[in-house]
């Protein structure tokens, strides 16, 4: 009971939200580092996943990549890439780390998610006269869609988890709060570091969420279950 | 005198490679091996605690939601939610229940694997096909009975195919314990970090890694041994391995019995 009402103390005092290492300043860094990598991320996986899920080639890559993502620890990527020279260039290690782990849930969701299109639509679309870019634009973007958007999802709440870890390297985000109340063993700061994270991770997956609804291409027609 | 020349040649390549700071250093394998050792079994111990109580807590949750209906949303939902908490965070919001202790680390992980074992487990036992039910019924099983012989057994692909998710992200996890000192692996690379020894935390990543796939490994090898019928079945319609990881291939895996 002490660390909450410690921790809404920390919250309501406005000097903890001011400065360098004030609130507002660690939340931009923090939305800074997640939204940048999160775009080239999909940048990067989305055209090659779709693709890959258009012409059926390259299923074992695409869903064992998530496999292996989920066998490597964040922490020891983050920390191993500090190390190594690029270390000396500021944010970059945090950066590649985060578009790294972004890249796995979308590749892997956008491919099963074309893969799954129901295989009679595709065809009876053929017939219909399509060409291949017209099937994939019309018919099976529009049904893969609800998986897409799930691994941007899934990808954006492990960027925000890990832009959170990246304070443990030592680089900056919402999760130096957390850090620096450690150092510091101020237990309500932690709490409220923490609070603060859990917050913006659950408010980032409903906004995806709210998003992914108002931009259905098929919004307010029922898709054809699989 | 062969014994002390080697030894010799050890202590010159030991200042090498550990003065240089290199990446890979075989002398700080051979001269922390004890470090390593602890650090790895308390890996292994934090790792196989969040599983097995994970399962012990999924499992009555997974029966209440299949139970009751109107239980399912809200425990598929809190347990999803859970999910999206950045590790980091999690751990610390149980700050003020545990303190620095492994308990902190034990109960996050544990929090975490709820998700996709609960998950996994109602599939499983969903998919145990009415028919077997009726006829465990009709020769006179009770409740319990069913449950224990025919629908977890029927059930256990699933399950298995969850423990195997679950405990190749908690190796992973278990690292971020490094802010509470306790974790295994995971502390070693985080004091890396502070005194810059990059040996020690390639090394520790490395073994991070391969406990990963040394316990995926080892839980497929268990899911074929406890599951037989599987097999059988798979062979008799070359079905590929992979179907019996998919929660919605259980029902077909299921069937012959």
């Amino acid at each position: 009971m002490n660390a909450i009402s410690g921790a809404y103390d920390w919250l309501t005092t406005s000097a903890n939200w001011q400065g360098e290492k004030g609130v507002w300043h660690r939340l931009a860094e923090h939305l800074y580092f997640s939204g940048v990598c999160l775009a080239v991320a999909c940048v990067v996986a989305l055209p090659v996943a779709l693709l890959l899920g258009h012409i059926g080639k390259g299923g074992a890559l695409a869903v064992n990549i998530s496999n292996v993502g989920r066998a490597v620890p964040t922490l020891a990527v983050l920390i191993l890439l500090t190390l190594t020279p690029l270390g000396e260039h500021g944010d970059v290690p945090t950066l590649i780390a985060l578009v790294l782990f972004a890249v796995p849930p979308l590749l892997t969701n956008a491919y099963v998610g074309m893969r799954e299109v129901d295989r009679a639509v595709v065809e009876a679309a053929r017939g219909m006269g399509m060409s291949g870019r017209q099937v994939f634009a019309r018919v099976e973007l529009p049904l893969a869609y609800p998986l897409v958007m799930t691994g941007v999802r899934s990808a954006a709440v492990q960027v925000v988890a890990t832009a959170t870890l990246a304070a443990m390297a030592g680089e900056g985000g919402l999760g130096r709060i957390i850090t620096a109340g450690f150092n510091l063993q101020n237990t309500p700061q932690v709490v409220a570091g923490a609070f603060l994270v859990a917050v913006l991770a659950l408010v980032v997956e409903g906004v995806l969420v709210l998003l992914g609804r108002v931009f259905d291409p098929m919004r307010g027609r029922s898709r054809v279950s699989g | 005198m062969a014994y002390g020349e080697s030894g010799e040649a050890g202590r010159v390549s030991k200042r090498n490679c550990l003065v240089t700071n290199d990446w890979i250093c075989g002398e700080y394998v051979r001269s922390r091996s004890q470090e390593l050792t602890d650090a790895t079994v308390q890996h292994i111990g934090i790792t196989a605690a969040s599983v097995a109580i994970g399962v012990a807590v999924a499992l009555p949750l997974a029966l209440l939601a299949r139970r009751w209906r109107f239980l399912a949303a809200p425990i598929l939902g809190v347990t999803t939610v859970l999910y999206s908490i950045p590790s980091l965070a999690m751990f610390s919001l149980l700050l003020p229940l545990f303190g620095l202790s492994v308990s902190l680390v034990i109960t996050g992980l544990v929090l975490y694997s709820l998700t996709i074992l609960v998950r996994n487990i109602l599939a499983g036992l969903r998919a145990v096909p009415e028919e077997a039910r009726e006829a465990a019924r009709g020769m006179g099983y009770g409740p319990v009975r069913l449950l224990w012989e025919v629908e977890l057994p029927l059930a256990l692909p699933a399950l298995l195919a969850g423990v195997r998710i679950t405990t190749v992200s908690t190796v992973a996890l278990t690292t971020v314990g490094a802010i509470v000192d306790y974790g295994g692996l995971g502390t070693l690379i985080l004091d890396g970090l502070d005194t810059q020894f990059k040996a020690q935390v390639l090394t520790a990543s490395v073994l991070c890694v391969l406990l990963a796939l040394a316990a995926d490994l080892l839980l497929l090898a268990l899911q074929y041994w406890l599951t037989p019928w599987t097999r059988a079945r798979r062979i008799r319609t070359g079905r590929s391995a992979r179907t019996a990881d998919a929660a919605p291939g259980v029902g077909k895996v299921a069937e012959p019995v």
